[in-house]
């Protein structure tokens, strides 16, 4: 089906059930219990779940097919949010001109960056991608001001043009972005006995936006391109002798992952209209480099699962506090119940990035395929134990 | 020609923080093979040394002066530090004083024990993998590390003085010869750069003209050769790694008073102090150095007023122009040796 093979196929269509059915599946508890919590199911959060997976997916097609590490992967996010916000500014507050306008800025930059960045390879790349983000981050905070408008970061205000839109609305508002008159913030909230369940418009434009990114990236594993940026990450010397110049298909993949980069950031100013010099912090492109890692890379699945992993437990494990620690462990004996919450207690609410990092580092150093090369090693194990289970079974009888 | 004497001086203290990070970070490249992501963050746990020395110091007992009352008439509670009760008022006073100097020698066992846990529980492991995991383990330790940080001394900087003698600053340009006040320079600073022209010199001292460094120094040459001559190159190269977490430990001991210790300094400085090591070339201590020194001193001139309405914005950006004008015309660096690093 669309060109895909039966496997890819399969996987396709399961990763789009999982976005399709998110507010169900994210929203496994009740919501008058205990582990509430626990539950994912808010627009807000499902919105980052895909927005990061396009992200993700994105540098994947670099990193993990070149095996070009960028360290500055977050300055295209952050130009892509700034053309959108600018779109909403001037244009209107339909969300397609501002997400076209996001990827081609951040295409047009990576253009720029990538043609300079890869002429050199390995730590040097990583070195001059980093610097070039932390340029443009310096940038937006001082001197682009009248751009970036600085630390407070691009609002909208009621005095934008907004030529073919409204300045302000009837009521002296702002207006919000839609998507021809859908407003993206629109939630219908459907309540099933004590579950209530949301589903927001905007998260299931993002939920789309990224599954025609997840196809394109199939595609772009599957096809001849793609084999020869797996050629570039395994031997560069090699394909120069056969008298091909990677660097063409090194930059293409280079661009390509900067517009997913874009897409994301516009996504995300169409999600809520901000723009701030943050989003390009270095910071920002280490955690895409860790959702990429912590996922798999090189895989088709890895980079989706690891943003959604690493956003679900930063959310999750950011709310958990003592009181909610005292609770679970109310059955131990007290001196013991307050002594596991001692323990535990670094790592939950603003320790959350202790636990990232210490994950992250178990995962390079023991699991360096992620968490896909974790599930098909446990998915060997068992089939490896059954196989001894029937080979058992038979040898007696021979 | 003050204004120039004057941008040289502030960027040599910058300069003397790169150069001592960038140093460190090229012993470890050019012995180990590693590039080390988590060297920023030893540079911050230098200065949280200082910060924690100072603590211990300053930790002291509460007693009931009847004598004194306080506004609401209750006797008033005195706080008397520790070192004061035990070596008399005034030696106390004057060691609480000297906290940061002191923290030298607090620091340095530390920061080595610190470098040998490091490379022997971590990064022995990733000799044999590619550089993209070195980088990406050191930087998920750099992560933690700082985390740890955090969860212990809070997210707020520490305010860490300098002894009272080295407070304020002096008329260096009159003893040059200039008018008074043309060249106004804290004294701290002219330590911070004294102290680690005498790091850096002792360093080189070491590699030069001991036997312990001519075998380091053959070792970065050839380590595959040392080892057959039956020279156990590995537990070398582990105190080269100590000592070069104590050089970035120092480094950042004595930053303290210049910069209050906030638990992402390291990451800050671990940006630039990589494109230093680049600039200079990689594998290169004397390129580090002279790297080091020169990107501080061209931040200090970017930042003038007169260069800064000529090109505005390029304080902030000097120093990654010049890395990518260096990465791209002399890709080895300064003065980078052939065939580091290169494909």
């Amino acid at each position: 089906m669309l060109g895909l093979n039966k496997k890819d196929t399969s996987l396709l269509v399961i990763v789009a059930a999982l976005v399709m059915f998110a507010p169900f599946i994210l929203n496994p508890f009740p919501s008058d219990s205990g582990l509430a919590q626990f539950n994912a199911g808010y627009p807000d959060l499902m919105q980052r779940f895909v927005i990061f997976g396009i992200f993700a997916i994105g540098f994947n097609i670099l990193f993990g097919l070149t095996g070009y590490l960028s360290f500055g992967h977050a300055a295209f996010l952050g130009v892509g949010s700034y053309s959108a916000v600018w779109m909403f500014k001037l244009l209107s507050m339909n969300v397609i001109p501002a997400i076209a306008l996001a990827i081609v800025v951040s295409g047009l930059f990576a253009v720029l960056i990538g043609f300079v960045s890869l002429r050199r390879s390995g730590i040097y790349f990583s070195i001059l991608t980093l610097a070039f983000a932390q340029m443009s981050f310096n940038l937006a905070y001082s001197v682009l001001t009248p751009i970036t408008n600085g630390e407070t970061g691009l609002q909208l205000t009621l005095n934008d043009p907004r030529i073919l839109g409204e300045s302000a609305t009837a009521d002296g508002s702002i207006p919000v972005t839609s998507l021809f008159g859908l407003e993206m913030r629109s939630t219908y909230e459907m309540v099933v006995g004590p579950w209530a369940f949301q589903f927001n418009a905007g998260y299931y434009l993002c939920g789309i936006i990224m599954l025609l990114a997840f196809y394109l990236s199939i595609r772009i594993f599957r096809s001849p391109f793609g084999m020869m940026l797996r050629a570039i990450k395994s031997n560069q010397t090699r394909l120069n002798y056969t008298g091909l110049n990677p660097r063409p298909y090194a930059l293409a993949a280079f661009v390509i992952s900067g517009m997913y980069a874009g897409l994301a950031g516009g996504l995300m100013a169409s999600m809520d209209p901000l723009a701030g010099a943050e989003r390009m912090q270095w910071t920002a492109s280490g955690e895409v480099v860790l959702m990429t890692i912590l996922g798999g890379t090189g895989t088709l699945i890895g980079p989706v699962l690891g943003a959604g992993f690493i956003k679900y437990f930063e959310n999750i494990f950011s709310k958990i506090n003592d009181t909610v620690l005292h609770n679970w462990f109310s059955f131990m004996p007290d001196g013991l119940e307050d002594f596991v919450v001692f323990l535990i207690h670094p790592f939950i609410g603003k320790g959350w990035h202790l636990t990232l990092g210490i994950l992250f580092m178990l995962v390079v150093t023991f699991l360096p395929g992620g968490l896909v090369e974790g599930g098909q090693r446990i998915s060997r194990m068992v089939k490896k134990k059954s196989d001894d289970d029937t080979n058992a079974k038979t040898t007696p009888a021979e | 020609m003050d204004a120039i004497i004057l941008q040289i001086l502030n960027g040599l203290d910058k300069g003397s923080a790169y150069a001592l990070i960038a140093l460190g970070l090229t012993l470890i490249f050019g012995t180990l093979g590693v590039v080390n992501f988590a060297h920023g963050a030893l540079f911050m746990i230098g200065a949280f040394c200082a910060v924690t020395l100072s603590k211990i110091l300053n930790l002291s007992f509460e007693t009931v002066d009847p004598t004194q009352t306080d506004f609401l008439g209750n006797p008033l509670k005195v706080k008397t530090p520790y070192v004061m009760e035990w070596f008399g008022a005034e030696t106390g006073a004057a060691i609480i004083d000297w906290a940061v100097p002191l923290a030298i020698l607090f620091s340095i066992p530390i920061m080595i024990g610190i470098g040998f846990i490091m490379e022997r529980g971590l990064i022995k492991h990733f000799y044999k993998r590619e550089h993209a995991d070195q980088i990406l383990v050191t930087f998920g330790l750099a992560i933690v590390l700082q985390e740890v940080v955090k969860y212990f001394f809070g997210a707020n900087p520490i305010p860490t003085g300098a002894p009272d003698v080295f407070k304020g600053s002096f008329d260096f340009g009159v003893m040059l010869g200039f008018d008074p006040n043309a060249i106004i320079y804290p004294y701290w600073r002219l330590v911070y750069f004294a102290f680690s022209a005498i790091i850096i010199g002792g360093v080189f001292a070491f590699l030069q003209f001991t036997t312990f460094g001519m075998v380091v120094r053959a070792g970065m040459a050839d380590r595959e050769t040392v080892g057959l001559l039956g020279i156990n190159i590995d537990k070398r190269f582990t105190i080269m790694f100590g000592i070069a977490a104590a050089v970035a430990g120092l480094a950042g001991v004595m930053y303290a008073p210049i910069n209050s210790p906030n638990y992402h300094m390291g990451m800050d400085f671990l940006v630039l102090s990589f494109v230093v090591v680049v600039v200079g070339g990689m594998g290169s201590l004397p390129g580090a150095v002279l790297a080091g020194f020169l990107l501080g001193v061209l931040e200090s001139f970017a930042s003038m007023n007169e260069i800064k309405s000529l090109i505005p914005g390029i304080d902030q950006i000097i120093i990654y122009v010049v890395a990518i004008i260096i990465l791209l015309t002399r890709p080895r660096g300064l003065m980078g040796r052939k065939g580091v690093m290169e494909e």
